[in-house]
Protein backbone atom coordinates (compact mmCIF):
# COMPACT_ATOMS: atom_id res chain seq x y z
CA UNK A 1 0.00 0.00 0.00
CA UNK A 2 1.42 3.67 -1.17
CA UNK A 3 1.85 5.86 1.51
CA UNK A 4 -0.58 9.35 1.89
CA UNK A 5 0.93 12.02 -0.03
CA UNK A 6 -1.49 14.24 2.05
CA UNK A 7 -2.92 14.23 5.01
CA UNK A 8 -6.63 15.88 4.51
CA UNK A 9 -8.44 15.38 1.03
CA UNK A 10 -11.36 17.58 1.05
CA UNK A 11 -13.84 17.03 -1.49
CA UNK A 12 -15.56 20.42 -2.68
CA UNK A 13 -14.67 24.22 -2.70
CA UNK A 14 -18.25 25.46 -1.20
CA UNK A 15 -18.85 26.75 1.68
CA UNK A 16 -18.39 23.43 3.91
CA UNK A 17 -14.87 22.51 2.04
CA UNK A 18 -13.20 25.67 2.28
CA UNK A 19 -13.97 26.13 5.56
CA UNK A 20 -12.62 22.88 7.17
CA UNK A 21 -9.85 23.05 4.43
CA UNK A 22 -9.02 27.00 6.03
CA UNK A 23 -9.08 25.20 9.67
CA UNK A 24 -6.80 22.35 8.36
CA UNK A 25 -4.18 24.57 6.88
CA UNK A 26 -4.06 26.88 9.54
CA UNK A 27 -3.40 23.80 11.62
CA UNK A 28 -0.62 23.26 9.58
CA UNK A 29 -2.04 19.57 8.54
CA UNK A 30 -0.97 19.50 4.22
CA UNK A 31 -4.68 19.71 2.17
CA UNK A 32 -5.92 19.40 -1.29
CA UNK A 33 -9.07 20.78 -1.65
CA UNK A 34 -10.99 19.65 -4.60
CA UNK A 35 -14.04 21.51 -7.02
CA UNK A 36 -15.24 19.99 -10.17
CA UNK A 37 -16.79 23.03 -11.48
CA UNK A 38 -14.11 25.33 -13.13
CA UNK A 39 -14.78 28.00 -9.96
CA UNK A 40 -15.67 27.42 -6.53
CA UNK A 41 -19.50 28.34 -6.82
CA UNK A 42 -19.81 27.39 -10.79
CA UNK A 43 -22.15 24.32 -9.13
CA UNK A 44 -23.95 25.97 -6.56
CA UNK A 45 -27.02 28.20 -5.75
CA UNK A 46 -28.92 28.74 -3.29
CA UNK A 47 -32.09 30.71 -1.32
CA UNK A 48 -31.22 33.90 -0.09
CA UNK A 49 -29.54 34.80 2.91
CA UNK A 50 -26.21 34.12 4.45
CA UNK A 51 -25.53 34.13 8.36
CA UNK A 52 -22.28 35.12 8.99
CA UNK A 53 -21.79 35.34 12.02
CA UNK A 54 -20.18 32.00 12.51
CA UNK A 55 -17.14 33.21 10.56
CA UNK A 56 -16.15 35.66 13.50
CA UNK A 57 -13.34 34.24 15.44
CA UNK A 58 -12.17 32.16 12.45
CA UNK A 59 -12.08 35.67 9.99
CA UNK A 60 -12.18 38.87 12.05
CA UNK A 61 -14.12 41.45 10.21
CA UNK A 62 -15.10 39.41 7.27
CA UNK A 63 -17.76 41.74 6.93
CA UNK A 64 -15.07 44.33 5.61
CA UNK A 65 -14.19 42.41 2.58
CA UNK A 66 -16.72 39.60 1.94
CA UNK A 67 -18.09 39.62 -1.52
CA UNK A 68 -21.54 40.92 -0.39
CA UNK A 69 -24.48 42.15 -2.53
CA UNK A 70 -26.50 43.63 0.31
CA UNK A 71 -27.05 43.27 3.82
CA UNK A 72 -30.39 42.25 4.66
CA UNK A 73 -32.02 44.97 6.42
CA UNK A 74 -35.11 43.98 5.77
CA UNK A 75 -37.31 40.46 6.47
CA UNK A 76 -40.94 39.65 5.45
CA UNK A 77 -43.11 36.60 5.48
CA UNK A 78 -46.06 36.59 2.97
CA UNK A 79 -49.12 34.42 3.23
CA UNK A 80 -50.35 34.50 -0.20
CA UNK A 81 -53.46 32.99 -2.12
CA UNK A 82 -53.78 33.52 -6.18
CA UNK A 83 -55.43 36.81 -4.95
CA UNK A 84 -54.50 38.18 -1.71
CA UNK A 85 -51.55 38.65 0.31
CA UNK A 86 -50.62 38.83 4.01
CA UNK A 87 -47.46 40.68 4.89
CA UNK A 88 -45.64 40.55 7.99
CA UNK A 89 -42.81 42.62 7.40
CA UNK A 90 -39.94 43.73 10.04
CA UNK A 91 -37.36 46.22 9.29
CA UNK A 92 -33.80 46.65 11.38
CA UNK A 93 -31.23 49.49 10.66
CA UNK A 94 -28.80 47.47 13.34
CA UNK A 95 -28.65 44.29 10.57
CA UNK A 96 -27.04 47.26 8.73
CA UNK A 97 -24.08 47.54 10.83
CA UNK A 98 -21.27 45.36 11.78
CA UNK A 99 -21.36 42.86 12.86
CA UNK A 100 -24.64 42.45 10.16
CA UNK A 101 -27.21 39.68 10.53
CA UNK A 102 -27.43 38.05 6.99
CA UNK A 103 -26.19 39.13 3.37
CA UNK A 104 -27.10 38.35 0.04
CA UNK A 105 -24.37 37.38 -2.12
CA UNK A 106 -23.40 35.49 -5.16
CA UNK A 107 -22.09 32.05 -4.86
CA UNK A 108 -19.47 32.27 -6.81
CA UNK A 109 -18.54 35.07 -5.46
CA UNK A 110 -18.63 33.93 -2.09
CA UNK A 111 -17.02 30.50 -2.57
CA UNK A 112 -14.41 31.72 -4.34
CA UNK A 113 -13.62 34.10 -1.52
CA UNK A 114 -13.67 31.62 1.09
CA UNK A 115 -11.73 29.45 -1.70
CA UNK A 116 -9.33 32.26 -1.64
CA UNK A 117 -9.04 32.20 2.65
CA UNK A 118 -8.26 28.38 2.49
CA UNK A 119 -5.61 28.69 -0.02
CA UNK A 120 -4.12 31.44 1.49
CA UNK A 121 -3.54 29.62 4.41
CA UNK A 122 -1.91 27.25 2.46
CA UNK A 123 -4.39 24.70 1.24
CA UNK A 124 -3.95 23.36 -2.73
CA UNK A 125 -7.01 24.36 -4.62
CA UNK A 126 -7.63 21.73 -7.13
CA UNK A 127 -10.64 22.81 -9.78
CA UNK A 128 -11.97 20.75 -12.71
CA UNK A 129 -11.52 17.87 -10.95
CA UNK A 130 -14.02 14.80 -9.80
CA UNK A 131 -13.75 12.80 -7.32
CA UNK A 132 -15.73 9.79 -8.90
CA UNK A 133 -14.96 7.45 -5.96
CA UNK A 134 -13.49 6.57 -2.27
CA UNK A 135 -10.14 4.64 -2.23
CA UNK A 136 -10.50 2.04 0.74
CA UNK A 137 -8.34 -0.41 2.69
CA UNK A 138 -8.30 -4.26 2.82
CA UNK A 139 -10.21 -3.38 5.82
CA UNK A 140 -13.12 -0.50 4.70
CA UNK A 141 -10.97 2.20 6.25
CA UNK A 142 -11.38 5.36 3.19
CA UNK A 143 -7.72 5.92 2.55
CA UNK A 144 -8.13 8.86 -0.52
CA UNK A 145 -10.36 9.08 -3.37
CA UNK A 146 -10.43 8.30 -7.39
CA UNK A 147 -10.24 11.63 -9.82
CA UNK A 148 -10.80 11.66 -13.20
CA UNK A 149 -7.77 13.25 -13.87
CA UNK A 150 -4.86 10.65 -15.57
CA UNK A 151 -3.60 9.25 -12.46
CA UNK A 152 -5.87 10.63 -10.67
CA UNK A 153 -5.82 8.41 -7.47
CA UNK A 154 -5.23 10.62 -4.05
CA UNK A 155 -4.15 9.05 -0.82
CA UNK A 156 -4.71 10.50 2.33
CA UNK A 157 -5.25 9.93 6.31
CA UNK A 158 -8.91 11.85 6.15
CA UNK A 159 -11.33 12.59 3.31
CA UNK A 160 -13.81 15.00 4.07
CA UNK A 161 -16.83 14.80 1.49
CA UNK A 162 -18.33 18.26 1.49
CA UNK A 163 -19.92 16.89 -2.29
CA UNK A 164 -22.77 18.53 -1.54
CA UNK A 165 -26.43 17.38 -1.66
CA UNK A 166 -26.02 14.51 -4.05
CA UNK A 167 -22.24 13.47 -2.42
CA UNK A 168 -21.67 10.03 -3.96
CA UNK A 169 -18.99 9.45 -2.01
CA UNK A 170 -21.03 9.15 1.38
CA UNK A 171 -23.69 6.96 -0.76
CA UNK A 172 -20.71 4.96 -1.29
CA UNK A 173 -19.53 4.59 1.88
CA UNK A 174 -23.18 3.49 2.78
CA UNK A 175 -23.85 6.88 4.54
CA UNK A 176 -26.75 8.33 2.50
CA UNK A 177 -29.15 6.01 0.83
CA UNK A 178 -29.35 6.12 -3.05
CA UNK A 179 -32.20 8.37 -3.65
CA UNK A 180 -34.74 9.95 -0.66
CA UNK A 181 -36.95 12.07 -2.78
CA UNK A 182 -39.33 12.83 0.22
CA UNK A 183 -36.35 14.43 2.23
CA UNK A 184 -35.39 16.35 -0.48
CA UNK A 185 -37.10 19.81 -2.19
CA UNK A 186 -36.10 21.32 -5.51
CA UNK A 187 -35.39 24.66 -5.35
CA UNK A 188 -35.84 26.84 -8.87
CA UNK A 189 -34.36 30.51 -9.01
CA UNK A 190 -34.65 33.00 -12.05
CA UNK A 191 -32.27 36.15 -11.39
CA UNK A 192 -34.15 39.29 -12.70
CA UNK A 193 -31.96 42.85 -13.78
CA UNK A 194 -33.01 46.00 -12.37
CA UNK A 195 -31.13 49.11 -11.89
CA UNK A 196 -30.23 49.50 -8.87
CA UNK A 197 -31.99 52.70 -7.91
CA UNK A 198 -35.22 51.18 -9.06
CA UNK A 199 -34.82 48.34 -6.83
CA UNK A 200 -33.99 50.61 -3.62
CA UNK A 201 -36.90 52.56 -4.63
CA UNK A 202 -39.65 49.57 -5.44
CA UNK A 203 -38.43 47.75 -2.12
CA UNK A 204 -37.56 50.90 0.15
CA UNK A 205 -33.69 50.36 0.77
CA UNK A 206 -30.81 52.64 0.99
CA UNK A 207 -27.37 51.73 0.23
CA UNK A 208 -26.76 48.63 0.99
CA UNK A 209 -29.57 47.24 2.17
CA UNK A 210 -31.30 44.28 1.39
CA UNK A 211 -35.09 42.88 1.73
CA UNK A 212 -35.59 39.26 2.16
CA UNK A 213 -39.27 37.84 1.31
CA UNK A 214 -40.09 34.04 2.32
CA UNK A 215 -43.49 33.36 0.92
CA UNK A 216 -46.13 30.59 1.82
CA UNK A 217 -48.86 29.20 -0.32
CA UNK A 218 -47.62 30.50 -3.63
CA UNK A 219 -46.81 26.69 -4.97
CA UNK A 220 -50.59 25.56 -5.87
CA UNK A 221 -50.75 23.15 -3.26
CA UNK A 222 -46.85 21.27 -3.79
CA UNK A 223 -45.45 21.78 -0.50
CA UNK A 224 -42.51 24.13 -0.37
CA UNK A 225 -42.36 28.15 -0.71
CA UNK A 226 -41.33 31.07 -2.62
CA UNK A 227 -38.30 33.64 -2.00
CA UNK A 228 -37.52 37.13 -3.27
CA UNK A 229 -34.06 38.48 -2.50
CA UNK A 230 -32.91 41.79 -3.13
CA UNK A 231 -28.97 41.89 -4.97
CA UNK A 232 -27.28 45.03 -6.20
CA UNK A 233 -29.03 45.02 -9.48
CA UNK A 234 -31.02 42.15 -9.52
CA UNK A 235 -33.52 41.04 -7.49
CA UNK A 236 -33.54 36.36 -7.27
CA UNK A 237 -37.46 35.08 -7.41
CA UNK A 238 -37.39 31.07 -6.59
CA UNK A 239 -39.46 28.53 -5.42
CA UNK A 240 -38.73 25.42 -3.43
CA UNK A 241 -41.07 22.55 -3.94
CA UNK A 242 -40.76 18.99 -2.50
CA UNK A 243 -39.85 16.13 -5.03
CA UNK A 244 -42.81 13.71 -4.66
CA UNK A 245 -45.36 16.74 -4.78
CA UNK A 246 -43.78 18.42 -7.70
CA UNK A 247 -43.75 14.71 -9.32
CA UNK A 248 -47.04 14.35 -8.64
CA UNK A 249 -48.44 17.76 -9.04
CA UNK A 250 -47.29 17.14 -13.19
CA UNK A 251 -46.18 20.98 -13.12
CA UNK A 252 -42.95 22.33 -14.35
CA UNK A 253 -41.09 24.55 -11.90
CA UNK A 254 -40.56 27.64 -13.82
CA UNK A 255 -44.28 27.75 -13.59
CA UNK A 256 -44.41 28.02 -9.83
CA UNK A 257 -41.72 30.67 -10.49
CA UNK A 258 -43.79 32.65 -13.32
CA UNK A 259 -47.42 32.11 -10.59
CA UNK A 260 -44.88 33.99 -8.19
CA UNK A 261 -43.66 36.68 -10.62
CA UNK A 262 -47.67 37.27 -11.86
CA UNK A 263 -49.16 37.38 -7.61
CA UNK A 264 -50.38 40.88 -7.62
CA UNK A 265 -48.24 41.48 -4.91
CA UNK A 266 -45.04 40.63 -6.54
CA UNK A 267 -45.55 41.76 -9.86
CA UNK A 268 -45.24 45.75 -9.45
CA UNK A 269 -41.54 45.32 -8.11
CA UNK A 270 -40.62 43.61 -11.20
CA UNK A 271 -41.37 45.18 -13.96
CA UNK A 272 -39.26 45.86 -16.85
CA UNK A 273 -37.04 43.13 -15.06
CA UNK A 274 -34.94 41.05 -17.70
CA UNK A 275 -33.93 37.35 -17.03
CA UNK A 276 -30.29 37.10 -16.32
CA UNK A 277 -29.51 33.63 -15.13
CA UNK A 278 -32.15 30.94 -14.19
CA UNK A 279 -30.61 28.11 -12.21
CA UNK A 280 -31.71 24.90 -10.28
CA UNK A 281 -30.56 22.74 -7.26
CA UNK A 282 -31.45 20.35 -4.63
CA UNK A 283 -32.10 20.99 -1.53
CA UNK A 284 -31.76 18.19 1.85
CA UNK A 285 -35.00 19.10 3.97
CA UNK A 286 -35.16 16.53 6.23
CA UNK A 287 -33.50 17.60 9.34
CA UNK A 288 -32.10 16.29 12.16
CA UNK A 289 -33.68 13.12 11.84
CA UNK A 290 -32.81 12.60 8.31
CA UNK A 291 -29.34 13.13 8.64
CA UNK A 292 -26.41 11.01 7.95
CA UNK A 293 -23.93 8.97 10.10
CA UNK A 294 -21.65 12.10 10.27
CA UNK A 295 -18.80 10.13 10.23
CA UNK A 296 -16.86 6.66 9.32
CA UNK A 297 -13.24 5.62 9.57
CA UNK A 298 -11.20 7.87 7.72
CA UNK A 299 -14.35 9.85 6.49
CA UNK A 300 -16.01 12.76 7.52
CA UNK A 301 -19.23 15.03 5.84
CA UNK A 302 -20.16 18.54 6.24
CA UNK A 303 -22.36 20.92 4.66
CA UNK A 304 -25.01 19.33 2.26
CA UNK A 305 -23.63 16.35 2.04
CA UNK A 306 -24.97 15.70 5.79
CA UNK A 307 -27.84 17.08 5.10
CA UNK A 308 -27.60 19.92 7.30
CA UNK A 309 -29.68 22.67 5.47
CA UNK A 310 -32.53 23.87 8.26
CA UNK A 311 -36.16 24.39 6.46
CA UNK A 312 -37.94 25.04 9.94
CA UNK A 313 -40.28 27.72 8.15
CA UNK A 314 -39.65 30.93 9.72
CA UNK A 315 -35.84 30.27 9.75
CA UNK A 316 -34.24 29.09 6.21
CA UNK A 317 -30.43 28.24 6.74
CA UNK A 318 -27.84 26.64 5.10
CA UNK A 319 -24.75 28.14 4.12
CA UNK A 320 -24.58 29.20 8.42
CA UNK A 321 -24.41 25.55 8.81
CA UNK A 322 -22.20 24.54 6.02
CA UNK A 323 -19.87 26.92 7.47
CA UNK A 324 -19.81 25.45 11.04
CA UNK A 325 -19.69 21.74 9.69
CA UNK A 326 -16.86 22.14 7.55
CA UNK A 327 -14.81 24.46 10.32
CA UNK A 328 -15.92 21.47 13.14
CA UNK A 329 -14.71 18.88 10.74
CA UNK A 330 -11.24 20.43 9.47
CA UNK A 331 -10.71 20.84 13.43
CA UNK A 332 -11.10 16.82 14.04
CA UNK A 333 -9.67 16.23 10.79
CA UNK A 334 -6.42 18.15 12.21
CA UNK A 335 -6.75 16.52 15.71
CA UNK A 336 -6.99 13.12 14.47
CA UNK A 337 -3.77 13.56 12.17
CA UNK A 338 -1.92 14.97 14.68
CA UNK A 339 -2.90 12.16 16.95
CA UNK A 340 -2.15 9.18 14.34
CA UNK A 341 -5.66 7.97 15.04
CA UNK A 342 -8.55 8.85 12.04
CA UNK A 343 -10.32 5.92 12.55
CA UNK A 344 -14.07 6.46 12.74
CA UNK A 345 -12.91 6.70 17.34
CA UNK A 346 -10.34 8.98 16.26
CA UNK A 347 -12.59 11.12 14.14
CA UNK A 348 -15.58 11.36 17.00
CA UNK A 349 -14.70 14.63 18.26
CA UNK A 350 -16.46 15.63 14.98
CA UNK A 351 -19.92 14.39 16.19
CA UNK A 352 -18.88 15.91 20.00
CA UNK A 353 -18.35 19.26 18.84
CA UNK A 354 -21.10 19.56 16.42
CA UNK A 355 -23.39 18.55 19.10
CA UNK A 356 -22.39 21.17 21.62
CA UNK A 357 -22.37 23.64 18.23
CA UNK A 358 -25.42 25.43 16.92
CA UNK A 359 -25.01 23.08 13.78
CA UNK A 360 -26.60 20.05 15.68
CA UNK A 361 -28.06 22.14 18.64
CA UNK A 362 -30.66 24.03 16.14
CA UNK A 363 -31.20 20.93 14.13
CA UNK A 364 -32.10 18.63 17.07
CA UNK A 365 -34.09 21.31 18.50
CA UNK A 366 -36.34 21.91 15.25
CA UNK A 367 -36.09 18.65 13.96
CA UNK A 368 -40.07 18.60 13.78
CA UNK A 369 -40.24 21.61 11.85
CA UNK A 370 -39.87 20.34 8.13
CA UNK A 371 -42.43 17.63 9.22
CA UNK A 372 -44.96 20.32 10.41
CA UNK A 373 -44.08 23.16 7.42
CA UNK A 374 -44.03 20.80 4.55
CA UNK A 375 -47.94 19.24 6.33
CA UNK A 376 -51.18 19.52 4.12
CA UNK A 377 -52.78 21.88 6.60
CA UNK A 378 -49.68 24.52 6.63
CA UNK A 379 -49.25 24.13 2.90
CA UNK A 380 -52.88 24.00 1.53
CA UNK A 381 -55.47 25.21 4.22
CA UNK A 382 -53.62 27.83 6.11
CA UNK A 383 -53.04 30.10 3.95
CA UNK A 384 -56.21 30.65 2.69
CA UNK A 385 -57.75 30.70 6.46
CA UNK A 386 -55.29 33.02 7.47
CA UNK A 387 -56.20 35.40 4.41
CA UNK A 388 -59.82 35.14 3.91
CA UNK A 389 -59.99 35.77 8.09
CA UNK A 390 -57.68 38.80 7.75
CA UNK A 391 -59.80 40.18 4.71
CA UNK A 392 -63.31 39.74 6.60
CA UNK A 393 -61.67 41.35 9.69
CA UNK A 394 -60.42 44.49 7.55
CA UNK A 395 -63.24 44.26 5.21
CA UNK A 396 -66.38 46.57 6.15
CA UNK A 397 -69.78 45.46 5.23
CA UNK A 398 -71.97 48.35 6.34
CA UNK A 399 -74.65 48.49 6.96
CA UNK A 400 -73.78 45.19 8.62
CA UNK A 401 -72.53 45.49 11.88
CA UNK A 402 -69.11 44.36 12.37
CA UNK A 403 -69.35 41.07 13.62
CA UNK A 404 -67.35 39.33 15.97
CA UNK A 405 -63.79 37.88 15.51
CA UNK A 406 -64.62 34.25 16.45
CA UNK A 407 -67.22 34.61 14.17
CA UNK A 408 -65.17 35.44 11.37
CA UNK A 409 -62.49 32.80 12.30
CA UNK A 410 -65.44 29.99 12.15
CA UNK A 411 -66.85 31.03 9.32
CA UNK A 412 -62.96 30.80 7.55
CA UNK A 413 -61.66 27.98 9.30
CA UNK A 414 -66.10 25.98 7.84
CA UNK A 415 -64.38 27.72 4.35
CA UNK A 416 -61.81 25.97 3.95
CA UNK A 417 -62.47 22.48 6.07
CA UNK A 418 -60.43 23.00 8.95
CA UNK A 419 -61.82 22.56 12.53
CA UNK A 420 -60.72 23.11 15.69
CA UNK A 421 -59.52 20.33 16.67
CA UNK A 422 -57.19 20.30 13.69
CA UNK A 423 -56.18 24.24 14.95
CA UNK A 424 -55.58 22.74 18.67
CA UNK A 425 -54.05 19.56 17.21
CA UNK A 426 -51.39 21.85 14.67
CA UNK A 427 -51.15 24.72 17.94
CA UNK A 428 -49.81 22.26 19.93
CA UNK A 429 -47.51 20.47 17.88
CA UNK A 430 -46.46 24.16 16.95
CA UNK A 431 -45.92 24.66 20.13
CA UNK A 432 -43.76 21.88 20.62
CA UNK A 433 -41.77 21.98 17.71
CA UNK A 434 -40.58 25.53 18.45
CA UNK A 435 -40.37 25.75 22.37
CA UNK B 1 -43.32 26.34 -24.00
CA UNK B 2 -43.52 30.04 -22.86
CA UNK B 3 -44.69 30.93 -19.39
CA UNK B 4 -44.52 34.87 -18.75
CA UNK B 5 -42.29 36.50 -20.87
CA UNK B 6 -39.27 34.19 -21.71
CA UNK B 7 -39.67 31.45 -23.83
CA UNK B 8 -38.01 28.43 -22.34
CA UNK B 9 -35.10 28.48 -25.14
CA UNK B 10 -34.44 31.95 -23.80
CA UNK B 11 -34.53 31.10 -20.09
CA UNK B 12 -32.11 28.04 -20.91
CA UNK B 13 -29.57 30.28 -22.84
CA UNK B 14 -29.16 32.80 -19.53
CA UNK B 15 -26.94 29.83 -18.04
CA UNK B 16 -23.63 28.65 -19.03
CA UNK B 17 -22.93 25.32 -19.96
CA UNK B 18 -19.69 23.87 -20.93
CA UNK B 19 -20.78 20.65 -22.76
CA UNK B 20 -18.31 17.97 -22.41
CA UNK B 21 -17.63 14.83 -25.25
CA UNK B 22 -19.32 12.23 -22.56
CA UNK B 23 -23.23 12.42 -21.67
CA UNK B 24 -23.18 12.15 -18.12
CA UNK B 25 -26.72 10.93 -17.49
CA UNK B 26 -27.81 8.10 -19.31
CA UNK B 27 -31.65 6.85 -20.01
CA UNK B 28 -32.55 3.43 -20.55
CA UNK B 29 -35.45 3.91 -22.64
CA UNK B 30 -36.71 0.21 -22.54
CA UNK B 31 -37.33 0.72 -19.04
CA UNK B 32 -38.57 3.67 -19.16
CA UNK B 33 -41.77 2.58 -21.46
CA UNK B 34 -42.99 0.49 -18.41
CA UNK B 35 -43.03 3.52 -16.24
CA UNK B 36 -46.24 4.58 -15.70
CA UNK B 37 -45.84 7.79 -14.11
CA UNK B 38 -42.27 9.34 -16.15
CA UNK B 39 -42.26 12.16 -13.55
CA UNK B 40 -38.69 13.19 -14.59
CA UNK B 41 -40.58 14.62 -17.89
CA UNK B 42 -42.44 17.65 -15.79
CA UNK B 43 -40.21 17.73 -12.66
CA UNK B 44 -36.63 18.08 -14.37
CA UNK B 45 -36.07 22.12 -14.03
CA UNK B 46 -33.91 21.94 -17.70
CA UNK B 47 -37.13 20.10 -19.20
CA UNK B 48 -34.47 17.75 -20.88
CA UNK B 49 -36.88 14.87 -20.74
CA UNK B 50 -38.69 14.12 -23.34
CA UNK B 51 -41.14 11.29 -23.86
CA UNK B 52 -41.09 9.73 -27.37
CA UNK B 53 -44.01 8.23 -29.97
CA UNK B 54 -43.08 4.39 -28.74
CA UNK B 55 -43.99 5.32 -24.69
CA UNK B 56 -40.11 5.66 -24.31
CA UNK B 57 -37.52 8.64 -23.26
CA UNK B 58 -34.93 10.68 -24.63
CA UNK B 59 -32.67 12.61 -22.75
CA UNK B 60 -30.44 15.70 -23.60
CA UNK B 61 -27.44 16.17 -21.27
CA UNK B 62 -25.84 19.39 -22.84
CA UNK B 63 -28.16 21.63 -20.45
CA UNK B 64 -27.90 19.86 -17.10
CA UNK B 65 -28.37 21.93 -13.62
CA UNK B 66 -26.58 18.10 -12.48
CA UNK B 67 -29.54 19.06 -9.79
CA UNK B 68 -30.10 15.25 -9.23
CA UNK B 69 -34.19 15.76 -9.23
CA UNK B 70 -34.21 12.67 -12.10
CA UNK B 71 -32.71 10.09 -10.29
CA UNK B 72 -34.36 11.33 -6.80
CA UNK B 73 -38.19 11.26 -8.69
CA UNK B 74 -37.19 8.20 -10.53
CA UNK B 75 -38.99 5.16 -9.92
CA UNK B 76 -38.24 2.72 -12.22
CA UNK B 77 -34.87 1.04 -10.84
CA UNK B 78 -32.21 0.77 -13.18
CA UNK B 79 -33.44 3.66 -15.84
CA UNK B 80 -31.38 6.36 -15.04
CA UNK B 81 -27.27 6.17 -15.10
CA UNK B 82 -26.01 9.41 -13.21
CA UNK B 83 -22.72 11.36 -12.48
CA UNK B 84 -21.33 14.02 -12.57
CA UNK B 85 -19.57 15.84 -16.07
CA UNK B 86 -16.04 15.80 -16.24
CA UNK B 87 -13.08 17.81 -14.96
CA UNK B 88 -14.60 21.14 -15.06
CA UNK B 89 -17.69 20.13 -17.71
CA UNK B 90 -21.29 21.22 -17.22
CA UNK B 91 -23.02 23.86 -16.01
CA UNK B 92 -21.77 26.95 -14.54
CA UNK B 93 -23.18 29.39 -12.39
CA UNK B 94 -22.00 33.03 -11.85
CA UNK B 95 -25.07 34.46 -9.96
CA UNK B 96 -26.28 30.98 -8.09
Amino acid sequence: MSEPIVDVVVVGAGPAGSAAALELARAGRSVVLLERGPYPGAKNMYGGVIYGRVLDDVLPRWWEEVPVQRWVTRRSTMVLTPTQALTVDFRSQAWGEAPYNGMTVYRSDFDGWLAGHAVAAGARLVTSTVATGLLRDAAGRVVGVKTDRPDGDLRCRVVIACDGVNSFLAKEAGLLPRADAHHHTLGVKEVLALPREVIDDRFGLRGDEGLDIEMLGCTRGIPGGGFLYTNGDTVSVGAVLQLPGLAASKVRPEEIIADIKAHPAIAPYLRGATLKEYSAHLIPEGGYDAMPVLHHDGLLLAGDAAGMTLAAGIWLEGVNFALGSGLAAGRAAARAVASGDTTRAGLASYRRDLESSFVLRDHKRLRGAPGLVLSDRVQQRYPGLIADFVESVFGVTNPSPKPGFVRLLRRSMRQHGVKLRHLVADGIRGGRVFR
Amino acid sequence: MRYGDVSFEERMATVDFRVGERAHITVDSDVCRSCTTQDCVTACPANLFAPTADGGILFNYEQCFECGTCYMVCNAEGALTWTYPQAGDGVALRHG
